[in-house]
């Protein structure tokens, strides 16, 4: 079974006149780390509320089709089902926290839930030791920088045991070295087996991560698969996708004659690229 | 002209978040602005357009005191659009919130409608018209922002983060309608960590740190200096680490900033042309 099945699924928000998602049929299996991409109101948001019931439960519309999320139909089964299942982390951790310390924004999750004291004590030092929380123990969410607010947000996420991390752009507001450091805890996450569904722009930075690239354009998938051959798809320039630097040198040594071999997604590995191409 | 002058700002009194800012921006100027988050770029944004004043220090525009102008005054000339549209936008349709400040300063009904029909097309947003800013996706709402402010082309723009939750085309739409503006006479300041976006499109850059101005000159100078890509929390640009990795290998690589324009050509040099 896999984790998340979109099965012919559309949907149109209530007052909307078209379609956020259009007739969308994937499946993402457990461990991947799927990286979604496209213009801005291209469907991304509505995508990953569509994984956890969000839509069409509590934003309401048209709906067409069906998504199963860890087996179960998000039409109906309560939102609260898919709370445990698949985590969402937004853009703008201070819209999520609720509590006033580290310790309770992580325990609260799980205390709705009905978790056992002793096992949301472990769940706690667990992810305080894994996102590096130690030092904000004692501090106020909203004394804290965007990125520690960020982490505590991701660990309160994982405090319900997800099988998917769905992060919805999840670093936008965060300075470079601060979002590195988010990207980071999450590749270590999926390393650990924890599927990840990440929306991004800024594919410079992620898109050595994912497995696998989904790309939208008005609500429809117009490309998925392996990051390289996705990448290197003229598509991506006509939709307007943020194609890493490097790639972009690659397709534009291409068309003027000169075969990389390999598709770069980073600098470095372009680099290495050519000097290959020297030795050959 | 805007001076500011050793400005200082504490919002409670015990951390400081600007700590003795002094800065001249010229007329028709461009220039971006970056640093950590909490830095202090908001903060000091926020001064040029009077909605914050100094505690300590001037903020002078066109030879007057801000502390003898009000905040309508003062926003008249310089026009701020919020990092967060959130706190920017409060009109139930897109077509309101844009013509709303275009009333504002005098545009007739149908100046208005006008204005706020091309701002619009020019961000991607025609269609939007009758929409609710509260049912649009992070990345529209945060376009609406920008359009109520660039509609009225005031003579200081300040675009706190405008590229958040923008993809490569709205960027350009974006970068593009900053450069027609400031080819219009209008002074353009950006703050963001889109280095690239500062790269392609800021000839000026200020670097900012713990309240304080660490570096300010042309954007060449200021990004190639390893110190405050560091205390800006940046990560350097890919081309730069490509350039770096090569230079490993072929010395004649240069040292300097690199384009993906420079670094395509190196590649083709490297390569032999073939
Ligand atoms: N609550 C809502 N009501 C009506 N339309 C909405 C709502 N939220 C989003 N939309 C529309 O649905 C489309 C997809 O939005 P979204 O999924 O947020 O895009 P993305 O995340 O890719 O920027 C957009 O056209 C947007 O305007
Ligand atoms: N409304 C506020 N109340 C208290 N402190 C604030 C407020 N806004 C910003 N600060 C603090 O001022 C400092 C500078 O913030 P800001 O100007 O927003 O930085 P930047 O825009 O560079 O991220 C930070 O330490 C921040 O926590
Ligand atoms: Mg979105
Ligand atoms: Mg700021």
């Amino acid at each position: 079974m896999a984790l998340i099945e979109f099965a012919d699924f559309s949907f149109k928000y209530l007052g909307a006149d078209s379609l956020a998602l259009k007739r969308i049929k994937l499946t993402i299996d457990n461990g991947e780390y799927v990286v979604i991409t496209g213009p801005s109101g291209c469907g991304k948001t509505t995508f990953c509320r569509a994984i956890n019931a969000l839509v069409p439960q509590f934003h309401r519309g048209y709906v067409a089709g069906n998504v199963y999320t860890d087996g179960k139909n998000t039409r109906e089964y309560e939102v609260a089902t898919f709370a445990s299942v698949a985590g969402l982390v937004f853009q703008n951790p201070e819209n999520q926290l609720v509590t006033l310390d580290v310790e309770k924004e992580i325990a609260f999750g799980p205390e709705n839930l009905g978790v056992a004291p002793s096992e949301i004590r472990r769940r706690v030092e667990e992810l305080i030791e894994l996102l590096d929380l130690e030092e904000l123990r004692e501090k106020h969410p909203h004394e804290m920088s965007g990125g520690e607010q960020q982490r505590v947000a991701i660990a309160a996420t994982l405090a319900l045991k997800p099988k998917v991390l769905v992060a919805d752009e999840p670093t936008s507001n965060l300075d470079p070295q601060s979002a590195e450091a988010i990207l980071e805890i999450i590749a270590h996450l999926n390393k650990r087996g924890m599927a990840v569904v990440l929306v991004e722009h800024r594919l410079d930075l992620v898109a050595k991560d994912a497995s696998r690239i989904i790309l939208m354009d008005k609500g429809r998938i117009v490309a998925d698969g392996d990051p390289r051959e996705v990448l290197a798809m003229d598509l991506c320039e006509e939709i307007g996708v943020g194609v890493p630097k490097a790639t972009q040198v690659y397709k534009r040594l291409k068309t003027r004659g000169i075969e990389l071999g390999n598709v770069p997604l980073t600098g470095v590995e372009l680099a290495e690229l050519v000097q290959e191409a020297t030795s050959r | 002209m805007i001076i500011l002058e050793d400005v200082h700002y504490s919002y409670d009194g015990v951390y400081t978040a600007l700590r003795g800012i002094s800065l001249q921006v010229d007329d028709g100027e461009r220039f971006a602005v970056i640093g950590a988050n909490g830095a202090g770029k908001t903060t000091m944004v926020k001064h040029m357009n009077g909605l914050l004043r100094p505690q300590k220090g001037r903020v002078i525009l066109d030879g007057r005191d801000t502390k003898f102008m009000s905040v309508a005054e003062i926003a008249r000339k310089v026009g701020l659009v919020f990092q967060n549209p959130d706190h920017q936008l409060f009109l139930d349709s897109v077509k309101k919130e844009v013509e709303f400040g275009l009333r504002n300063i005098g545009f007739t009904e149908s100046e208005a409608a006008q204005r706020r029909q091309k701002t619009l097309a020019s961000l991607g947003l025609e269609g939007f018209a009758e929409r609710s800013p509260f049912t649009l996706s992070g990345g529209e709402r945060k376009r609406v922002a920008l359009a109520s402010v660039l509609s009225t082309e005031p003579r200081f723009l300040a675009l706190d983060e405008p590229t958040i939750g923008q993809d490569a085309h709205q960027k350009n739409q974006l970068a593009q309608m900053l450069a027609e503006m400031n080819k219009r006479g209008r002074t353009v300041v950006v703050v963001t960590h889109d280095i690239e976006f500062v790269i392609e499109n800021f000839p000026r850059t200020i670097a900012m740190a713990d309240g304080q101005i660490i570096a300010d000159g042309s954007t060449n100078m200021v990004l190639s200096n390893d110190e405050v890509i560091e205390r800006c929390s940046l990560a350097p640009p890919q081309m730069t680490l490509a350039a770096r990795a090569l230079r490993n290998v072929f010395p004649e690589v240069g040292q300097r900033l690199t384009l993906l324009s420079e670094l395509e050509e190196t590649i083709m040099g490297i390569l032999g042309g073939a």
